[in-house]
């Protein structure tokens, strides 16, 4: 397959499931009355049910999952590790703890919770770096995982005690969005995270062939032009903003950061400039899936999207993690 | 003049004693320079400052004419082209890739490589010798394989010097000598200023112009290798006795076994 019809048919397959998701839920809606109430001339309740409703969750659950997946590559390059993600370095776990925060204290408000959690996210990373450089001046990528898996259980756990000792009512919907949902999604919702989201996605795209350095190792990227520590700063804080926003917006959902860039790696190979956006239209496309799942494999109740994430993710994670331990 | 110090030294933190002490050297376009010395005399060191790594306690650095910490990264990336002593990529690549991110200082943010970059990789693959593995794994290649692959990428970069951190270490006589006659032609032929460390005196002696005897941080020789290879020069930086043995005029160095030193 040539490059342009790789794109055309992965963005095919991101299209036909957005379509497919926008059809499904407690009212079934045929894909020709989709297409119609997003034109605005069909059926009264069904333009309302799609516009209000679905497209507004749809749109979220594909930039999120499309956000994570971006992230997870772009932290993939810059620790050397396969196996990085934001869940996994404890990123999402201290944007979490962060949000959780800014809601209990009742500080910021919509657009305030996402600074909230980036300040987690921030402090979380570093926390995370400095546990992996304590053994010399040189950072062991092995060690940063486990401080990321460190941090995030403590982040967790903290999380875990406020919510023990929160109001009865308010545990239940916080623990629903703790293991992540698209439940609250709305057009303000998706115009917070889009406010977010735009520009650090777009500075990633614009640091694909510094990323590809950087995965040679810092030196080797160094001679090769790239001023290291300023994109090292950049990127984890760009890293952090995405993880944060979303996060905020749609809880901890793990794993997509992870198997998502995985993929893309093994159909188009590892250079980020068709890493980066590959990843962000399959794991788009993957949330949305995931979501349209988890709103119906139980209906009328609903499956945290984290779960349903987790539930295909750890698997893929046991098979990578027995790939790259040889 | 490429590269110039004068007077420069360097001391790690929190490490006693300096690590490059009062180095004063030049190296022009053209001319193949080895730096040797014993494991930790600061060979490697001399080399990031040379390469703006390291910014000196003393004394100056200067890359064509200019403080090598006031370059840019990616400007001194067209001028130098760096092998350095380890490299693993974290991901799988292709040769080609691998050729093609010695365009990456010349490139902008976005886009794709227009034909001059595809030409220059091009040109690089054959001149190294490596266009006929262009489509393989890096993880595939031979430890000689590799060497060429990055000195091809450091060609792409259309630099004017070209710095080698022992390009030889872990290879067999055959891929060894590939690599270093390479080396040499392409600093002949492309009029590059060349620099190679390595702990290899003989090799050196064979193949560079001036060699850089380094000892404990300073340079304790100068000049044409038949000049600098001197017995009593090498059995004090060495702490071993040799013998010499002329070969092409230029001198080899023979370490003696324990029986030998008696005998002598």
């Amino acid at each position: 397959m040539g490059p342009l019809s790789r794109w055309l048919v992965l963005g095919a397959t991101a299209a036909v499931v957005a379509l497919a998701a926008l059809a499904v839920g407690p009212a079934e809606l045929s894909l020709v009355e989709v297409w119609r109430a997003l034109l605005g001339t069909g059926d009264v309740t069904a333009v309302a049910i799609i516009r209000d409703l679905r497209l507004p969750r749809v749109l979220l659950a594909f930039l999120i999952g499309g956000s994570l997946s971006v992230t997870g590559a772009t932290l993939q390059a810059l620790v050397r590790n396969p196996l990085a993600d934001p869940y996994l370095l404890g990123l999402s776990g201290g944007a979490g703890l962060g949000a959780v925060a800014a809601i209990v204290l009742h500080v910021g408000g919509a657009w305030g919770v996402p600074a909230a959690a980036l300040v987690g996210a921030l402090l979380a990373i570093a926390l995370v770096y400095r546990i992996a450089v304590v053994t010399g001046s040189v950072l062991d990528a092995r060690v940063l995982l486990l401080g990321g898996v460190v941090v995030g259980s403590f982040a967790a756990a903290v999380m875990g005690a406020i919510m023990a000792v929160s109001p009865a009512p308010e545990v239940h919907s916080a623990v629903l969005w703790w293991l992540g949902s698209f439940d609250r999604a709305s057009w303000q919702s998706l115009g917070i995270f889009g406010a977010y989201a735009v520009i650090p996605l777009g500075v990633l795209y614009s640091m694909a062939r510094p990323l590809d350095l950087l995965a040679l190792g810092e030196e080797s990227a160094r001679f090769l032009g790239a001023d290291v520590e300023r994109l090292k700063r950049v990127l984890y804080f760009v890293a952090s903003v995405l993880t944060a926003a979303a996060v905020s917006i749609s809880g901890i959902i793990g794993f997509v950061g992870l198997v998502i860039p995985h993929a893309i790696r093994i159909l188009w190979g590892h250079t980020h400039q068709a890493l980066l956006p590959g990843a962000f239209l399959l794991g788009g496309a993957l949330m949305v899936l995931a979501d349209a799942v988890a709103r119906t494999a139980f209906a009328p109740l609903e499956l945290p999207v984290g779960v349903v994430t987790a539930l295909i993710g750890v698997p893929v994670f046991i098979v990578l993690v027995r790939r790259w331990a040889r | 003049m490429i590269f110039e110090t004068r007077g420069v030294s360097y001391r790690y933190p929190s490490v006693v004693g300096e690590a490059v002490r009062d180095v004063t050297l030049s190296i022009a376009a053209g001319e193949l320079v080895g730096i040797v010395g014993p494991n930790g005399s600061g060979k490697t060191t001399l080399l990031r400052l040379l390469l703006g790594v390291l910014r000196p306690l003393a004394g100056e650095v200067l890359v064509a004419g200019r403080s090598a910490a006031s370059w840019k990264r990616r400007e001194l990336a067209r001028l130098v082209g760096v092998v350095s002593q380890r490299e693993e990529p974290a991901f799988p690549l292709r040769v080609r890739e691998a050729v093609l991110f010695g365009r990456y200082p010349h490139l902008g943010p976005l886009g794709a490589p227009r034909g001059h970059d595809l030409a220059a990789v091009e040109q690089a693959l054959e001149r190294c010798d490596v266009g006929h593995i262009r489509d393989r794994w890096i993880a595939t290649l031979s430890g000689g394989e590799w060497q060429r692959v990055r000195i091809a990428r450091a060609l792409a970069q259309a630099p004017k010097a070209l710095v080698l951190d022992e390009p030889t270490a872990n290879l067999d006589i055959r891929h060894e000598m590939e690599v270093l006659e390479l080396v040499a032609e392409l600093v002949r032929d492309q009029g590059l200023a060349g620099v190679l460390v390595t702990h290899h005196v003989n090799l050196a002696a064979r193949f560079v112009d001036r060699i850089v005897v380094m000892v404990e941080g300073a340079a304790r020789a100068v000049g044409r290798p038949e000049e600098v290879l001197q017995g009593g020069v090498l059995e004090e930086v060495f702490r071993w006795p040799v013998a010499l043995s002329p070969w092409q005029g230029v001198p080899q160095v023979i370490p003696l076994r324990r029986w030998e030193q008696r005998e002598t």
